[in-house]
């Protein structure tokens, strides 16, 4: 039984196709405001689809002009950004909840219920008030929560953005365990790389409504394709044109491959093989560069040069060149990835 | 930190002079009527036939017309809130004309619609055998009609103050929206429920013009406490005097209920 959907939504310009097969977590990974926990709502059936369609196996959920399934006839889980539990409840009555709103009867409802909250670790605070929990606490009761009804299609919504750092990644790590256990189709959202690459299988990148790029954690990493993505990831990112080892970048300057290459490419390098010195030199790579900002990262110097390529330095380097004088930057050919 | 205290200039005589005038304006009345009740014969007063009868009479009725308009009006909110119907807005001012509405020209279209004539009346009457007008529970069919803008008013303005999506995470939940209503919605919106409530029971227990003009004043069916202060005044000053205290105290109890929610800050 496969998810598959092709969202549109007018709001954000949403045009997003998805499938999800089953154990699979695909991650929704974009900037603020591209649409993903749009497409989220869509999913859960809190917003229709104004074209497009949602079907689990052979049912569809949401089929302009004709089928819409509302909201709680659906066999979903969602796990809602700032967890919206239910104040006036205790713990174990939020976990119930979804059980009781389906049918299932008091006693099994809520000894389900304990059983969740143990498998979360958050047995012990089961008859307190959501309000007395911490973040970290209240995140897995909502996750408790969202998979008590043993959904088909479970929906996270920035599961770790409204927790401190401290609490995250210690959380993280949980939540992917979780993950990896739950049969079901899995879809979260997430603005985070890291929570992305951590969390899931396979990453669909959304840019402005629209998807930029998809595959795998570790190929999106090594590969990214748009200066978005480049940026999360921390590499530099160059488009042009490639005959042979010679690329003539879209900027129109000149770049020496290590390995030949053809036509469009993308040429990524890590922002710690660009060097920086003050006499100009004749090697493959060079370029004069005026500094456009300087920006102290833990132990790097992050320098960015003609606000399009940044160079990590360490901070002795950095001591010695002056940024008012004339600078020349370059990268081995053997550092650049063209694909 | 010092308390010395921040010259900010002269308090202006002009505004001072009005604001202690509008104070005493206020406070003087109440001050005298406390003045001139004679409290050692109050309770021999309190527990008189008459008095009792008003009392009881005002309790059963402003406590029934409440239910009703509990029973009533929080659906009504909910529809305002929550609908999405056609013409909200506009329903939402016709709710609130008996707010501004002077209560005896309420009681004349009461009497226009459910009296013996009027075309509700008429078929009450006729199917049922029921006649509102100058009876108990026409006293009760008044002060609903004047209270229930208050109620309505009151849990909407929460309906809308409350988080919406809690309504949403119960729907994925696989909640209907009856059961999110009540498991959820209510919940959340009850201290809106109870402020309003309260306003209610407290505007049906003083109402007087709706209720003189629908029910009339029939002592022991309809004469209600403020119909007795009136009735009173002219044959026993003391017996209303005595009846405004209960009265005063009544709503002063309210407004102590209430100060939390309305008169902190």
């Amino acid at each position: 039984m496969t998810l598959d959907a092709l969202l549109q939504v007018d709001r954000a310009g949403l045009d997003l196709p998805l499938t999800v097969n089953p154990g699979e977590v695909v991650a929704l990974l974009g900037p603020n405001g591209a649409g993903k926990t749009t497409a989220l709502r869509t999913l859960a059936g809190l917003l229709p689809l104004r074209d497009g369609h949602i079907r689990l196996g052979d049912q569809p959920w949401d089929q302009p002009p004709r089928t819409f399934l509302a909201p709680q006839r659906r066999t979903v889980g969602v796990m809602f950004q700032d967890y919206l539990l239910f104040d006036h409840m205790s713990v174990l009555e939020n976990v119930a909840f979804g059980l009781r709103a389906r049918g299932t009867s008091r006693s099994e409802a809520r000894s389900t219920a304990l059983t969740w909250l143990l498998t979360v670790g958050v047995a012990e605070y089961a008859l307190s008030r959501p309000r007395s929990l911490s973040g970290g606490q209240a995140q897995r009761v909502a996750l408790a929560r969202a998979l008590a009804t043993t959904p088909d299609v479970l929906l996270l919504d920035e599961p770790l953005a409204a927790l401190d750092a401290a609490t995250r990644h210690r959380v993280r790590t949980e939540l992917a365990r979780h993950l990896r256990d739950f049969p079901g189709h899995t879809v979260l959202v997430t603005h985070d790389p890291l929570d992305a690459m951590v969390l899931a299988d396979r990453l669909v990148i959304l840019e402005d409504g629209k998807v930029t790029q998809t595959g795998s954690p570790r190929d999106v990493a090594q590969h990214p394709r748009t200066d978005y993505i480049a940026h999360l990831v921390g590499l530099n990112l160059l488009h042009g044109n490639a005959n042979g080892t010679a690329v003539i970048l879209d900027n129109g300057n000149h770049l020496t491959l290590a390995a030949p290459a053809q036509g469009q490419v993308h040429v990524a390098f890590s922002p710690v093989s660009v060097s920086l010195s003050p006499v100009e030199s004749t090697a493959p790579n060079t370029w004069r560069a005026s500094v456009t900002g300087v920006e102290q990262h833990a132990h790097t110097t992050r320098v960015h040069l003609d606000n399009t390529v940044f160079a990590d330095l360490p901070p002795t380097t950095v001591a010695t060149l002056d940024f008012t004088k004339p600078l020349w930057a370059s990268i081995n050919p053997s550092d650049l990835r063209a694909y | 930190m010092n308390k010395r205290r921040v010259s900010k200039g002269r308090l202006p005589v002009a505004l001072v002079l009005p604001a202690v005038v509008g104070l005493a304006f206020l406070l003087v009345p109440l001050v005298g009527l406390l003045a001139r009740t004679q409290w050692a014969d109050l309770p021999s007063r309190l527990f008189s036939a008459e008095v009792g009868e008003a009392l009881q009479l005002s309790l059963v009725c402003a406590s029934v017309a409440t239910v009703v308009c509990v029973v009533l009006g929080v659906p009504l909110a909910w529809l305002l809130a929550r609908g999405d119907l056609p013409g909200r807005r506009f329903i939402r001012a016709l709710v609130t004309v008996p707010l501004v509405l002077p209560p005896v020209v309420g009681g004349v279209a009461l009497l226009l619609v459910l009296g013996r004539r009027g075309p509700v009346g008429e078929l009450l009457d006729g199917w049922f055998g029921i006649s509102l007008p100058f009876t108990t529970a026409g006293v009760v069919v008044a002060e609903a009609f004047v209270a229930m803008p208050f109620l309505v008013i009151s849990v909407e303005g929460a309906l809308r103050a409350a988080d919406h999506r809690l309504e949403e995470a119960a729907a994925t939940l696989g909640a209907s929206r009856w059961l999110t209503f009540r498991r959820v919605t209510l919940p959340s919106v009850m201290p809106g429920v109870v402020a309003g409530t309260v306003l209610c029971w407290a505007r049906a227990l003083g109402e007087f013009g709706a209720t003189i003009t629908f029910a009339g004043n029939f002592p022991g069916k309809t004469t209600t406490m403020p119909l007795a202060v009136y009735l009173a005044l002219e044959s026993d000053p003391q017996a209303a005097i005595v009846l405004s205290v209960v009265l005063l105290t009544v709503s002063v109890a309210v407004l102590a209920s209430l100060r939390e929610r309305w008169v902190a800050g």
